[in-house]
């Protein structure tokens, strides 16, 4: 069975979460130009590598942040969003 | 064939001809380098000298051909989709398949079983008339059928699937087939290379060079070669490659895992595809039954199968077949799927001038191999994509004019 962190219910089986995509930062829809919002909304790095990815603990409806390596599965930490430091 | 047999475990040379000759030293440049031996690579190879006389080709594999995705497909072929710019796609797919062992000369083991996608909801079948109807449309032969044509067409299924989800109707696709996925490549291969290409396996390509937003050669693990035309046909690498030419596309890499029983006698005929169930079933001409699944839930860039996916997957297909419990599961494997966010591939131009992409092939590519090498080498050939293609250009996404086939992907993703 594969186990993730949760930063708040500590560790838990894999099917209690969801993936919910890479972290991105947002721009701004005002001042950004279409072919940017474009990007935006279409666009992902599909490349592999350690990546800030979305995560969600179903039971307890947690959003956290894992820093997970695409290519060998391996998660280095799991935190939830703006506690980076206090890890 | 015995004696052929004998003769040649005497021989102290190899008789056995080969498919292609062994190349090692690839020359200083091309006309056109092809990242990817797969089906659609060799395709294209074939395509482009076939149709349009561009031979000076060479085709680099990392690998072996027909290693990646082509060889670890369901080898299922169907052009029963959602749009009809997909529907007459693939149409011309299966009608190019139909002629491919004859043309190629080699046997593809090319079998009409026709298809059915099984719907166990109201909302199911409401997706299946309107696929039929877009079907009928363009030319192609599926219909809605009740529980009692699916039971005549396969009496071995329980239609109440052990009373978890009750089938209600089908989508029947009449062309559905099956073929032996290696042995397209390897056709593929044989051909072009007997017209002249060169294909290289065990060559990996380590960067692309560009100059002033052109292509000018690409960077190999045997050397540098110079071209101005490169494909890039790589499916579950197709992000490492396009990374090389800082192209943005929104392909993401979600492994997609299958796996095969122990043979038995021939028994089912049809091709079988439930969408709620999370499963695609059809007994290759070997008799192992050859069973798929939905993609794993995020991305991961590995080819690595796992327990959960053959307990799910044989939960469900016990659901459809009890009788199946004790069969055995013999070989499972993942292929890496390059999954777009229409369903839809991603193919012909970019904007880097001579880097031509046929990538986002996901969980439908091997269907498309003969079209989309036919498509591929015109758009390279031509420096212009042709209008069968033009709604899986890359810029769709910048214009929103997406292609959606999310709703005739195989099973619910």
């Amino acid at each position: 069975m594969k186990l993730l962190e949760c930063p708040v219910n500590g560790i838990r089986p894999m099917s209690e979460f969801t993936y919910g995509g890479e972290y991105r930062n947002m721009p701004n829809p005002d001042t950004c130009s279409d072919s940017e919002w474009a990007a935006y909304v279409h666009y992902r790095n599909g490349a592999p590598g350690v990546k800030k990815e979305w995560w969600y603990h179903a039971p307890s409806g947690t959003w956290f942040i894992a820093e997970r390596n695409t290519m060998t599965d391996k998660v280095s930490r799991t935190y939830l969003l703006g506690q980076e430091e206090a890890k | 064939m015995p004696l052929g047999l004998l003769k040649y475990g005497l021989s102290s040379e190899h008789p056995a001809p080969r498919f292609f000759r062994d190349c090692t030293e690839p020359k200083k440049s091309y006309d056109a380098v092809i990242i990817g031996g797969g089906g659609h690579g060799l395709a294209a190879a074939y395509y482009l000298a076939k149709d349009y006389g561009i031979t000076n080709v060479a085709v680099l594999e990392k690998g072996y051909i027909g290693g990646g995705n082509t060889g670890r497909n369901t080898t299922i072929v169907r052009s029963n989709y959602l749009t009809p710019e997909g529907v007459n796609f693939y149409d011309a797919s299966v009608k190019l398949y139909e002629d491919l062992s004859e043309e190629l000369d080699l046997n593809l083991f090319y079998s009409t079983r026709g298809h059915f996608t099984l719907a166990h909801t109201e909302s199911a079948m409401r997706t299946m008339r309107w696929r039929a109807e877009v079907n009928k449309h363009v030319g192609v032969e599926s219909y809605v059928v009740g529980p009692e044509e699916i039971s005549k067409a396969c009496p071995q299924l329980d239609i109440s699937c052990s009373g978890q989800a009750p089938i209600l109707g089908a989508l029947y696709h009449a062309p559905g087939s099956v073929a032996r996925h290696d042995a397209v490549a390897w056709g593929y291969a044989k051909e072009a290379d007997r017209m002249g290409v060169e294909i290289f396996q065990m060559t990996e390509v380590t960067g692309i060079d560009t100059k002033g937003g052109k292509v000018v050669g690409v960077n190999t693990s045997k050397g540098y070669i110079s071209t101005n035309r490169v494909l890039s046909a790589v499916a579950g690498f197709t992000p490492r490659i396009t990374e090389m030419v800082d192209l943005d596309t929104p392909i993401v890499i979600h492994p997609l895992q299958a796996c095969v029983s122990e043979p038995m006698k021939p028994w089912l005929d049809t091709i079988l595809v439930s969408g709620s169930l999370h499963v695609y079933v059809s007994q290759s001409s070997r008799g192992e039954l050859v069973m798929g699944s939905s993609l794993d839930p995020y991305e991961f860039h590995s080819t690595r199968s796992s327990l959960d996916f053959v307990e799910g997957l044989t939960t469900h297909i016990t659901d459809m077949f009890p009788f199946l419990s004790n069969v055995k599961v013999v070989r499972q494997w993942a292929g890496m799927a390059d999954i777009t966010p229409d369903f839809a591939p991603i193919m012909g131009k970019t904007p880097v001038e001579g880097f031509y992409l046929d990538a986002g092939w996901g969980t439908w590519g091997f269907k498309a191999t003969p079209i989309s090498g036919k498509t591929m080498a015109e758009t390279i050939a031509k420096d212009m994509a042709p209008d069968l293609i033009k709604s899986f250009r890359l810029s769709r996404f910048e214009d929103y004019e997406l292609t959606g086939e999310k709703g005739a992907a195989s099973v619910g993703h």
